[in-house]
């Protein structure tokens, strides 16, 4: 685990001296709200529709123990006693006042967080790959490069007003966990024919209102240019992106416009001026962060109590199969907690139950937590002895709830709950689809499934790469759900196909039974998830569920028209 | 005079408030004496080098704080091997002076009104609490050496008095 280095340490309280200041002299009015605006969102601090909200960075989504105690402690001493995890692997707290939150922000710097860069137009926290270092297919662990990447990118003078917010992931193993492709810029590490590692470099990717899958842009980068090449990129965009329009302003639409070639040549010549004078990372920066992300000291020890409770309790069984995943040692594993108990909020946690997790990751997973972009929150490192204990600690937080991957694992925005700009409820829907299909018993017969589920057209939901996506929007001033087919945020990355006309909130679950249902007629066997289903057969099938009545009117108006 | 220039020594007046300022396309089309350059943020700045010893001093504007194009273009320009004075002009506001010296900015021209609202010491402190970068702490410090603290813009050195003409 990363720990803040004495620089660290000073930049981040000088930040929050910094905006301590900024907010007094708000009150004051020195500052407008206009120039207050994008110094607040600098510090994660949002104005939401109710109230301010704090988001905190979690870097790369990797938390310690004493971490995740100290934001139990801040929902309870400043919030209502929960926090939110989201989709960009950072927590939200929905109701700090203005005057604690550099308060709150001292409470983070005691424990080397910082909600620096959360949002506004500049670099906002890397993500990285929620299984780094744990992962059975991995090349490389993505946190140091992801490490490296926060570090250059605080407070970079030169990038902190670009035409819009900036993301980056990284990725060490093919399975594209930290979806690499929705990125404006994605990393994948890679190692080349002469057994070199460097990066695969994709640019242009993103969701919002014009959804688009990445491009490489270089196949291969030597690991040691990682840094002049990501600010030869940031440097045209940051000159040649779009301000004209909020919407056209991410580096997707300058790809789209200006063509993946010129932008190419238009980067790589800047690449190689900032290469003239480019005397390499600083060694020792390097050494101590490559240090600090080193594997834990595994220790190998008999499973027989996992063995013998998986043969004698099936609903350990069943959590076992939905929450486990492979870890690099056999005698290891990786366990997905999740945060979508049925009837729930997706992403919320409790302070009690952030507590519980705490203890469980101190004891039994080499004191490591991660957060998912789904939401949900990852033990890395559980020796396979210890499996049934973490179970037993999980079901009494009520957290062991056996639904990761399956249909009420659901991605779901703040929505009309708590965003300014939603224009639906997005909550609420998750909530229903999951009591009604945990109701009818199906969810373990559907097996995998994706729902995503987003409040309006900016697609914080990710709507566009869920199996199902769903997006609410506004109609008359009704709310109105439109439906996306085939998205896919892994390695197969797919943008999902609008089905047809949208839904109403009551007519949205019926639909949705119609489309499940569907597939459980159409599959070939239990074995064939819905989007392999879907790819198979194509979307007819799922469309005449969704719209019965539409091949009937047609069949009425020919009838019509022939008489 | 109604502009304010701000240095790391604090406000100023401006120096150059009579001076004549050359666009790139005049300046391309060649000059004969020394000029004051005005670069628009969205031009190219590539073609810089062959002028640099014609220019005295480098204007980048910033029609609204939120444009951070001067920035980019500031650094740029550094990155070409200019050594000599750049001044960002517009609406930064106290809380950017950090990030305009750092893309490599000297100083930095405002109006009077926001001088009023922000006034000196908002700007100074900016420079007083400044912990480092991580930017130098990664690559070492930049080679970039500061422009000779405004050596060239002394009142008895500066065009208007000099009569300084224009191409
Ligand atoms: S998708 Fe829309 S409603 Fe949902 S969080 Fe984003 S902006 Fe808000």
């Amino acid at each position: 685990m990363y720990n803040y280095s004495e620089f660290d340490e000073t930049f981040v309280r000088a930040r929050v001296a910094e905006f301590r200041g900024q907010v007094e002299r708000r009150i004051s009015g020195a500052l407008t709200e206009e120039e207050f605006k994008p110094l607040r969102l600098k510090n994660g601090l949002y104005l939401q529709l109710h109230a301010y909200m704090l988001r905190v960075a979690i870097p790369y989504g990797t938390l310690n123990s004493r971490q995740m105690r100290q934001l139990a402690m801040i929902a309870d001493r400043w919030d209502k006693g929960y926090g939110h995890f989201t989709t960009r692997q950072n927590v939200q707290f929905n109701w700090p006042g203005l005057g604690d939150v550099p308060d709150i922000l001292d409470a983070l710097a005691d424990v080397s967080m910082h909600a620096i860069q959360t949002s506004g137009n500049c670099i906002r926290n890397v993500t990285a790959d929620h299984f780094a270092g744990a992962a059975s297919d991995e090349c490389e662990d993505p946190r140091p490069t992801a490490e490296l990447l926060r570090q250059w990118s605080t407070d970079h003078p030169e990038f902190q007003y670009l035409p819009r917010k900036f993301k980056i992931a990284v990725t060490g193993s093919r399975a594209d966990r930290a979806v690499t492709r929705a990125h404006d810029i994605g990393l994948r590490l890679i190692t080349s024919e002469e057994e070199e590692t460097g990066y695969q470099v994709l640019v242009g990717g993103g969701l919002g209102r014009t959804p688009m899958i990445a491009k490489i842009i270089r196949p291969f980068l030597p690991r040691q240019h990682l840094l002049p090449y990501i600010e030869a990129i940031l440097r045209v965009y940051n000159l040649s992106g779009r301000r004209d329009n909020k919407y056209k302003a991410r580096i997707k639409i300058l790809v789209h416009e200006t063509g993946l070639d010129e932008l190419r040549s238009r980067i790589e010549a800047e690449f190689e001026r900032r290469l003239a004078d480019f005397a390499g990372v600083d060694q020792g920066v390097v050494a101590a962060i490559e240090e600090a992300f080193a594997a834990p000291a595994f220790v190998a020890r008999p499973n027989n109590r996992h063995l013998d409770r998986l043969d004698a309790d099936s609903n350990y069984r069943e959590w076992v199969r939905t929450s486990l995943a492979r870890h690099k040692r056999p005698d290891y594993g990786i366990v997905t907690v999740s945060l979508k108990r049925v009837g729930g909020t997706p992403g919320d946690a409790t302070s009690v139950q952030m507590t519980a997790l705490a203890d469980l990751a101190e004891k039994y997973s080499h004191d490591e937590l991660r957060v998912s972009h789904e939401q949900n929150i990852i033990l890395p490192h559980v020796s396979r002895a210890d499996i049934p204990a973490v179970y037993d600690g999980l079901r009494a937080a009520g957290l062991a709830s056996a639904n990761v991957g399956l249909i009420s694992d659901i991605i779901a925005c703040p929505g009309m709950d708590y965003c300014a700009l939603a224009t639906a409820r997005s909550i609420p829907v998750a909530q229903d689809i999951a009591r009604r299909f945990d109701e009818l018993g199906l969810e373990k017969e559907i097996g995998p499934m994706k729902i995503k589920i987003s409040g309006c057209i900016n697609a914080c939901g990710h709507h566009h790469v869920g199996h199902i996506g769903i997006l609410g929007l506004d109609r008359a001033g009704v709310e109105n759900y439109q439906i996306t087919l085939g998205g896919d945020a892994t390695d197969k990355a797919a943008i999902g196909r609008r089905a047809g006309p949208g839904f109403s909130a009551e007519a949205l679950l019926p639909a949705l039974e119609r489309l499940v249902d569907r597939y459980l007629v159409e599959r070939q066997d239990g074995s064939e998830s819905f989007i392999d289903c879907y790819r198979r057969v194509g979307e007819a099938p799922f469309k005449s569920a969704l719209y019965p009545g539409a091949t009937q009117r047609r069949t009425r108006f020919r009838r019509r028209k022939r008489a | 005079m109604n502009s304010i220039i701000v240095r790391d020594d604090g406000f100023h007046e401006d120096e150059l408030s009579e001076a004549v300022f050359t666009s790139l396309e005049t300046l391309k089309t060649g000059v004969e004496v020394p000029v004051y350059l005005h670069l628009e943020n969205d031009e190219d700045p590539a073609c810089l080098p062959l002028y640099f010893c014609w220019l005295r001093l480098i204007r980048i504007p910033f029609p609204d704080f939120a444009d951070g194009r001067g920035f980019s273009l500031a650094s740029a320009i550094r990155r070409l091997g200019y050594q000599g004075c750049l001044r960002a002009r517009g609406h930064l506001i106290a809380d950017q002076y950090r990030q305009a010296r750092q893309s490599g900015f000297d100083e930095v021209e405002i109006g009077k009104g926001l001088a009023a609202r922000q006034p000196e010491r908002q700007w100074l402190v900016q420079l007083a609490n400044n912990p480092g970068s991580y930017q130098d702490r990664l690559f070492g410090k930049r080679p970039v050496p500061a422009a000779p603290k405004s050596g060239h813009l002394r009142p008895e050195l500066s065009p208007s008095s000099a009569g300084m003409p224009t191409v």
